[in-house]
């Protein structure tokens, strides 16, 4: 074995976790290998030029939670990140009417008040109340989970800390957030508004990359986790990272090299070495060995304890929590390389319109009904779009006057019914233009190219399990004390020096980097003693 | 796109600073001259209208529309009969001020509510059982402040029932032909009147006063002139001297009617016949003597202020535009908190500073002093103010039937 191949830590996997816990590694003096299995460093946050001045964001495609923090910690903004501001969100109805939320307070209650008088009102209790919430969970988000289990002294000093935490909350908070945790988006939302398309609007974020409806109960609860997002302190809110997500790993990534951590591209890992309950390093496909006492997996849980690490070596609770965990990817994205911008036939030759997303999903009904095929093993033939012209936030992702547009497209399960994906994928993509030109008219004539991206891609080429965007889905019984499984939440696992640090740990999905640095700082304390 | 009021196609033509604000989504004259203070006297001396229309405004009607507002509102609206008007707050559970508006009766069961943040989904959820409809009516009217000493003689030729309304009285009328509606009100504390107009019907209403206002130098004013009458009148301004409770984050940035200076909008709260929301918890402040904070005026020592700047090298600034932030207040000089000035103006008319504060109730006496934060090249100073009852500036006039 050569001296070459030794490190104080190994990461495995080059997406936006592993690069930050790497990074995070590197900076306090640790020698830290990352290997990533492709040509790219970024796993799901990657930006593609498929078609020349073309740039895709193939997979994730807006940046709304990743950790302050990680940004102050790791100094990105010297490393070149730049948060583009999104400040609209543009939502067609199906009578051609539309509600275009933008940065002005007053101007949005106007614009609600067009729908309907008493949701402006209604609109400013909402958002406080949200807020209210925000104040009450987020640190919860932004704190390790205790082990409830475990009796260990630390845990039990955070359990105080957290019934304490708990317990101060106002009457209303608390229950609200209650309803959010336990209950649907659709009847929070209800108590609120009346406006089908504010309400489809705001119920979106409730179903986003997760196999919920709005009337499901759960979506209250991915609602809460995309509005723990924010930008620039305002909660809620998203940015689009120059270059698309892709950017923001190539700077994590820089960063990363900078603080003195290796990058190896084309090195997928086989397995990790385990030597009498103790991690010991890594093995690469073509055999090559690299040697480590501490290894972290940033790939999901079913990679992390299924297929790195032989079964045997782990307790058999945690193997049948992993077995049993869900990922069942629902989303896909479908982007196209449009020859103009889009016209909506109301607003003219208006373009403000599109500095931010373009919420397809004009009421709660529509969303719901989308949710029905997919509830069922088929793909909506209406299907949601959360969508972005991001050539308009950043002139380098397209030729002049030439656009690129990232669609997020639901429902569209993982495992079809009677059917596959290799057969299904253009007719995906159909839907979600045949649905874009309904609202847009003349849409298919802007069309250059399409690339449709299913489930099924996604994990094929992110690794991605079932290709759920999470790292496993964010439902209630595996959030937070219990993701990936009660008792293992701690960063750890039960093989000494083998860590997890990927999106299926706390806090969980989209791009927020808290798993990496969470598990970074579990690997870093774990050294000191 | 932001919106334009019924009276913008007449009043930009009259603005010669293209300066606007924006409020509740309208563009919003700051000022229409480049002398806000000008502007001002037009309102203490002459006459000057202010286009209020971004109010919003809603209808309350019904069979138990008095019944409905009896419980929301913490002012008994059974003192309001029709043909008056009354300025009115609503409280929550605890006490703590939701908001203000103006209640017009137009009817027995028939009210017009104007308030500057939107509240009718609020009010909808608050009628319950009853048999009461709220209607939004906010871009159907323009509204006209017309305020000043010479209002009055303005307003008669064109509508002579002027000569006979009394502070807070209303009264339908014509003007040009058009079908308005005329309150003895306004936000100055000056002799004025408020004339809710059709929207359609603004630009003639609006070039019919002007014209009859012409000789006596009738001007528009904007929000900075406005905001200088009302600190004079002791007039609070919901998000400036207090926010709603309802968007508060912990009680700190909440405050009970008592506490704002309200109180006497809660006359008649021993009267066990109305129960209103926060009626039980402000009677408990009352008795416990539970209140944080009292409302008061504050009138700086000139001459100190003078002398601190004079002695540190500085000219002493005398700006009449209210600073836009809240000024800390101290015991003594040992820099134990008094509270702050939530306003604090120069005044041209009564030739000192003068502010809007909340203090501890102990020091809410008048006569009593606390000590002003002053930042006088970059230090922190303090200059002594004496606490003042309100309104600082409240003529004979505002109220006199002649």
């Amino acid at each position: 074995m050569s001296e070459g191949n030794q490190y104080d830590a190994i990461v495995v996997g080059g997406g936006h976790n592993g690069l930050t816990a790497g990074a995070y590694l590197a900076k306090d003096g640790l020698r830290t290998l990352i290997l990533e299995q492709r040509h790219l460093v970024g796993g799901a946050a990657i930006t593609e030029e498929l078609r020349p001045g073309f740039q895709f964001t193939t997979f994730s495609y807006g940046l709304s939670l990743l950790r302050p923090e990680v940004i102050q910690e790791l100094e990105l903004v010297k490393f070149g990140f730049m948060p583009l501001e999104m400040p609209t969100t543009f939502c067609p109805m199906e009578n051609g009417d539309y509600l275009l939320m933008g940065p002005d307070h007053d101007a949005n209650l106007r614009e609600i008040a067009r729908h309907s008088p008493r949701d402006a009102d209604a609109t400013e209790r909402y958002d406080h109340d949200i807020s209210r919430v925000m104040q009450y969970v987020k640190p919860l988000f932004d704190r390790m989970p205790p082990n409830l289990f475990s009796g260990d002294p630390e845990d039990k000093a955070e359990i105080t800390w957290l019934l304490q935490h708990l317990g101060s909350g106002d009457k209303k908070v608390v229950h609200d957030t209650v309803r959010l945790l336990t209950g649907s988006i659709a009847d929070f939302l209800d108590d609120y508004f009346e406006s089908d398309v504010i309400k489809g609007h705001l119920a979106s974020s409730g179903i986003i990359g997760t196999k919920v409806g709005p009337m499901s109960q759960g979506s209250g609860l991915v609602y809460l986790l995309l509005a723990v997002g924010e930008h620039d302190g305002n909660i809620g809110s998203w940015s689009f990272h120059k270059g698309g997500n892709g950017g923001v790993t190539q700077v994590i990534g820089r960063a990363a090299e900078a603080y003195g951590a290796e990058i190896r591209l084309n090195s997928r890992v086989n397995h990790v070495l385990v030597d009498n309950g103790r991690a010991t390093g890594v093995v690469l496909d073509d055999g090559t060995e690299f040697h480590a006492p501490v290894v972290i997996s940033a790939l999901d849980p079913r990679h992390t304890f299924l297929e790195l690490v032989d079964s045997r070596e782990l307790p058999n609770d945690l193997v049948e929590a992993v077995e049993r965990y869900r990922f069942q990817g629902t989303a896909s994205k479908v982007n196209f390389a449009l020859d103009a911008a889009p016209r909506f036939p109301a607003l003219g030759d208006r373009t403000d319109q599109y500095r931010g997303f373009i919420n397809i999903g004009p009421s709660i009904e529509y969303l719901e009904r989308a949710f029905d095929q997919g509830k069922y093993g088929w793909y909506s033939d209406r299907p949601y779009l959360d969508c972005c012209i991001q050539s308009f936030l950043d002139p380098d992702m397209a030729p002049p006057g030439k656009h690129v547009m990232s669609c997020f497209t639901m429902y569209t399960p993982y495992e079809l019914k009677g059917s596959d994906w290799e057969t299904e994928r253009e007719n995906l993509g159909d839907a979600a233009q045949r649905t874009l030109a309904s609202f847009f008219p003349g849409f298919d004539d802007l069309v250059l190219q399409r690339e449709v991206v299913t489930p099924l891609d996604i994990e094929r080429i992110t690794g991605l399990s079932e290709g759920n965007i999470y790292g496993g889905e964010y439902l209630a019984p595996q959030t937070w004390i219990f993701r990936p499984a009660p008792g293992y939440t701690d960063y750890r696992t039960p093989i000494e020096g083998y860590y997890q640090g990927g999106s299926g740990t706390h806090p969980g999905g989209c791009v927020s980097g808290g798993p990496g640095r969470f598990v970074s700082q579990q690997v870093l304390k774990d050294r000191r003693t | 796109m932001v919106l334009t009021t019924p009276f913008h196609p007449r009043l930009s033509e009259l603005n010669e600073t293209g300066l606007y604000g924006h409020w509740a989504g309208y563009l919003s004259a700051l000022r229409y001259q480049y002398s806000a203070k000008n502007e001002y006297f037009g309102i203490r001396n002459a006459a000057a209208v202010f286009d209020a229309s971004p109010l919003y405004k809603y209808w309350i009607r019904g069979r138990d529309a008095q019944k409905f507002l009896e419980g929301l509102m913490s002012r008994d609206v059974r003192t309001c009969k029709p043909g008056r008007a009354q300025y009115t707050i609503w409280c929550d559970d605890n006490g703590h001020v939701l908001e203000d508006g103006v209640l017009f009766r137009h009817a027995p069961d028939e009210f017009l509510l104007t308030a500057a943040r939107p509240n009718l989904g609020f009010l909808q959820d608050q009628v319950r059982r009853l048999n009461v409809e709220v209607i939004d009516a906010s871009d159907d009217f323009g509204v006209l402040a017309l305020q000043g000493p010479r209002s009055r003689e303005i307003l008669t030729p064109l509508v002579p029932e002027v000569a006979e309304l009394s502070f807070f009285g209303m009264t339908p009328a014509k003007i040009a032909g058009h079908s308005v509606t005329i309150s003895r009100t306004g936000f100055t504390g000056d002799l004025g009147y408020e004339v809710m107009v059709p929207a359609e019907s603004a630009i003639p209403v609006l070039d019919a006063i002007l014209e009859s206002g012409a000789p006596h130098h009738l001007r528009p004013f904007g929000e900075e002139a406005l905001g200088m009458a009302r600190i004079e009148a002791g007039l609070p301004l919901i998000d400036v001297d207090f926010s709603s409770s309802r968007f508060a984050y912990n009680d700190d940035q909440r405050f009970s009617a008592w506490e704002l200076g309200f109180g006497w909008t809660l006359r008649g709260i021993d009267d066990d016949s109305r129960v209103f929301t926060g009626r039980r918890a402000l009677l408990r402040e009352r008795d416990e003597n539970t209140s944080r904070w009292s409302t008061v005026g504050i009138s700086i020592a000139q001459t100190d202020y003078r002398a601190l700047h004079e002695e540190h090298g500085v000219v002493p600034y005398m700006d009449e535009i209210p600073v836009d932030w809240h000024t800390m207040l101290y015991e003594n000089s040992d820099w134990v908190r008094a509270g702050y000035a939530t306003s604090l103006m120069y005044s041209p008319l009564m030739q000192r500073h003068i502010g809007l504060a909340r203090v501890r109730p102990h020091l809410a006496e008048p006569g009593t002093i606390v000590h002003v934060e002053q930042t006088i090249n970059h230090e922190y100073f303090t200059v002594p103010a004496t606490v003042v009852p309100l309104p600082f500036f409240n003529p004979e006039r505002k109220v006199s039937m002649a």
